[in-house]
């Protein structure tokens, strides 16, 4: 069923119960319809007006029709208790601890994904919207701050290593923007006036994209962003390059 | 009674009329007028998602720019499209057009209990619907943060926004208008009779329907006023402090939410979904009984499935927002009340099915339309279980898995439904029958076009391609190597084919006004009063006093003479 619903290629732990859910509740949908399906037509040929000219006033007896509607109903209850609400359970609250994982922000705007990685010491630096700049500072980054020192920020880049959670603390400057990873099944409306943590364990390395799902202006469109999985080395050696780029760039303020 | 009113100048008679059969047609042409136009902005759309950035042909001149569609007129055409297709057409045609006219037929009442009110609604939809026209030329052109303007876009965007909250606000003052007449109709000027469970099916839907709109609305109506002074005055119901649009901090008091008014949307949205279907629902009960020529299967189960449809529909609303950080607690009740009220919808579908059995099928024109009906409404109805189930929705929310499962609902499904109710009461309001044969190509041509467009689309969200895209997706390389989006041209092909299936329809319908065979008051042979009254019916509607001895749908009863039993006859000898 999942190879034949084209669901994109999955790299995450939790995306292969949701790719279970969806691929369970199309049986069922396909059982359902196929069987209405035929029943319909048939009964559209063996009814027609000029075999059958005088109609039953009774039609159906028997309480056949109940059986399925409660066997659906059976069904729904199945997948709400036992897939359902244990994997929104999961996603939601089996939230594993920040010094286990890979902790990011994502800060979304009218088109661009802002990524901030703590840096060395494990800790984001104080944001005020006062000291946003578009051009140079676009998440408002305290540099008096200590902390602020050696965060990295990127734009549209998000690198994670793999098999290893992640922690993203997901918020918007304007609008709503909706953070999708098609590879990772994860999507999180981004909302302003709201930090959102999402969490996932990618588990396959290689480079997939950001999705914006939601409207946001007129360039919803273009909101693309990359996003890398590699592994942990790759990724130590990438955020070295990143730091190193930094102490460029203050050397070049000075 | 036509006598006793005398006559009536052209102005009273046509323009400002209190009958309810003429708002009933004003409210149709109306709507059909704004069917096409929704239509046809969907039309431009399709041209740019299949072919992104190449001129638009025939009105690319009105776009300016060598003709291309930019992204922000896209966006406008795209929120248009959605707004004009459900407040200005769908929901005018089947409840103040198909309503309107047929109800109090259909309950052998002279008219609606307050005529005037009823003058009042259309008036206010017409309003409504200059004001949503008017906006597209206005500076930054119409809406264009989509049908569900979310806040803080709908409050930064342009002009067309606050256009649209007015327009909202003489539309939603119209449907309460409306909702208060067919309530109070329907509970009073039943005539002599006519018990709730001999009720024609279409009378229900339309009761409970007028009980939505009249309880769903009001919140959006406050709701828009709110967006309308966060725009204008300066308050801040939907915006959080600290807003930062383009670099620059955003002047505003700050304090708000964005959430509270997708909740006070989505509690009006939710039930309209339903304001969009249950009508259709009783369009094909009417049209399939008539020629099944057997009474309905369950038609208690139907009537209480209804009714509980139209209880469940109020507390589902957030389940069109999973995503937007909702927890365990809520989302688990939101979850549950989707998959319950999806069990009066299989209970209705399930009764259409098992009517068929033991019947002799006539397959008119508005039969067709009424068939066609159940497998598509049945495809939308089953589409909506993954969309109601949280992790599965963490996929396919906001994709064009949602657009065809929605579509499917209410284009293929509720719109075929208001053809069949076009075709099955055009005898009644004008005396002359539709032609078949024209019908039948509009039919089978609209059914293959439909699919056309909406089936590709299932395959296009499963993939993740979001919706609203103005290029398509075509940027993304993961939605490329799906290999989904060459059906983006099929599925435009199959939009503009469907406008040409909708030109025999058009022709058939204003030719049959005149040149349609002429046919007596009940030449489908059907049994519900709006049959009893002569076509078309005098203002009054009824010749002579009636009595109700029997249910909706008496066909084919062991021993009568005729294989339909009106439900104002008396018993035979």
């Amino acid at each position: 069923m999942e190879q034949f619903l084209g669901l994109p290629p999955l790299a995450s732990v939790h995306g292969a119960e949701i790719d279970n859910l969806i691929s369970l509740i199309h049986w069922l949908m396909l059982i359902l319809f196929v069987g209405w399906g035929i029943y319909f037509i048939y009964a559209l040929i063996r009814f027609r007006a000029p075999r059958q000219p005088k109609a039953d006033y009774g039609g159906v007896k028997g309480h056949f029709s109940s059986y399925i509607e409660v066997g659906v109903a059976i069904f729904e209850a199945v997948l709400l208790l036992g897939f359902a609400f244990p994997i929104w359970g999961m996603v939601k609250y089996e939230i594993p601890s920040e010094s286990e994982s890979t902790v990011v922000r994502v800060v979304s705007e009218q088109f661009v994904w802002n990524i901030h990685y703590p840096g060395a010491d494990g800790i984001f630096g104080r944001t005020s919207i006062d000291l946003v700049d578009a051009e140079t500072n676009p998440l408002g980054l305290d540099y008096d701050d200590p902390y602020a020192k050696d965060d990295i920020t990127t734009i549209n880049q998000l690198h994670l290593p793999v098999d290893k959670p992640v922690i993203i603390h997901l918020s918007a400057k304007d609008v709503i923007h909706s953070f999708f990873l098609p590879v990772m099944r994860v999507k999180q409306d981004a909302i302003p006036g709201m930090t959102i943590p999402v969490w996932f364990i990618p588990n396959r390395t290689g480079e997939s994209e950001i999705a914006c799902s939601q409207l946001c202006g007129l360039g919803h469109y273009r909101m693309r962003g990359f996003l890398t999985v590699e592994t942990q080395e790759e990724y130590d050696g990438w955020l070295a390059e990143q730091a190193a780029l930094l102490e460029d760039e203050e050397d070049g303020w000075w | 009674m036509a006598e006793v009113h005398g006559e009536q100048s052209f102005w009273r008679k046509y323009i400002f009329s209190i009958d309810h059969k003429i708002i009933g047609i004003q409210y149709g042409i109306t709507a059909l007028f704004f069917l096409l136009f929704g239509f046809i902005l969907m039309m431009i759309m399709r041209w740019q998602l299949a072919y992104p950035e190449q001129p638009v042909p025939i009105i690319g001149w009105l776009l300016g720019e060598e003709g291309i569609l930019l992204p922000e007129v896209y966006n406008s055409l795209g929120a248009m499209h959605g707004t004009i297709m459900v407040f200005l057409g769908i929901v005018p045609l089947s409840v103040g057009a198909f309503g309107n006219y047929f109800v109090p037929l259909q309950i052998g009442a002279p008219d609606m209990t307050f005529p005037k009110l009823n003058m009042a609604s259309y008036w206010f939809y017409f309003l409504g619907g200059i004001v949503m026209l008017a906006s597209f030329f206005v500076p930054g052109g119409a809406a264009n943060s989509g049908w569900t303007s979310y806040p803080p876009l709908a409050v930064i965007a342009t002009m067309g926004q606050t256009m649209w909250l007015v327009g909202m606000v003489f539309l939603i003052t119209s449907s309460l208008l409306g909702a208060v007449n067919f309530i109070t109709t329907i509970i009073q000027l039943r005539v002599k009779g006519l018990t709730w469970m001999r009720l024609p099916f279409f009378v229900w839907s339309q009761l409970v329907t007028a009980f939505l709109l009249l309880l769903a609305f009001p919140p959006l109506e406050a709701a828009g006023v709110m967006q309308l002074m966060d725009r204008l005055a300066g308050t801040s119901f939907f915006l959080p402090s600290g807003l930062v649009v383009s670099g620059q901090v955003l002047e505003v008091t700050g304090g708000g939410s964005p959430l509270l008014w997708q909740h006070l949307f989505w509690f009006l949205a939710h039930p309209e979904v339903y304001v969009l279907i249950l009508p259709a629902m009783g369009i094909v009960a009417e049209v399939l009984a008539t020629n099944i020529r057997k009474p309905l299967w369950g038609y208690r189960a139907m009537v209480y499935s209804a009714v509980f449809l139209g209880f469940m529909s109020f507390i589902v609303w957030a389940h069109h927002m999973f995503l937007t950080g909702m927890g365990t607690t809520l989302s688990g009740f939101f979850q549950t009340t989707t998959m319950i009220i999806s069990i009066p919808s299989v209970i209705i579908l399930t009764a259409f099915l098992l009517s068929l059995w033991g019947g002799s099928i006539r397959f008119t024109t508005p039969m067709l339309f009424a068939l066609g009906f159940i497998p598509m409404f049945g495809l939308g109805g089953l589409t909506g279980l993954p969309l109601g189930l949280a992790p599965a929705d963490i996929h396919l929310h906001d994709t064009y898995y949602v657009i065809a499962h929605f579509h499917y609902m209410v284009a293929p499904g509720t719109i075929f439904a208001l053809f069949a109710g076009v075709y099955h009461w055009f005898p009644k309001i004008t005396g002359r029958r539709m032609n078949e044969t024209l019908g039948k190509i509009h039919f089978w041509g609209s059914f293959v076009c439909m699919n056309g467009i909406f089936m590709p689309m299932f395959a296009q969200g499963m993939a993740g391609i979001s919706r609203r895209l103005w290029d398509g997706g075509i940027s993304y390389q993961f939605a490329q190597d799906a290999g989904v989006l060459w059906s983006n041209e099929l599925i435009s092909i199959s939009a503009w084919v469907l406008f040409l299936f909708q030109i025999p329809f058009v022709y058939n319908l204003i030719r049959s006004i005149k040149g349609g065979e002429i046919v007596d008051d009940n030449p489908w042979e059907a049994t519900t009063l709006e049959w009893a009254a002569p076509s078309p019916p005098p203002h009054g509607n009824f010749t002579e006093p009636l009595t109700v001895y029997r249910p909706a749908y008496e066909y084919s009863v062991p021993g009568a003479v005729k294989d339909f039993l009106p439900q104002h006859q008396p018993e035979e000898g």
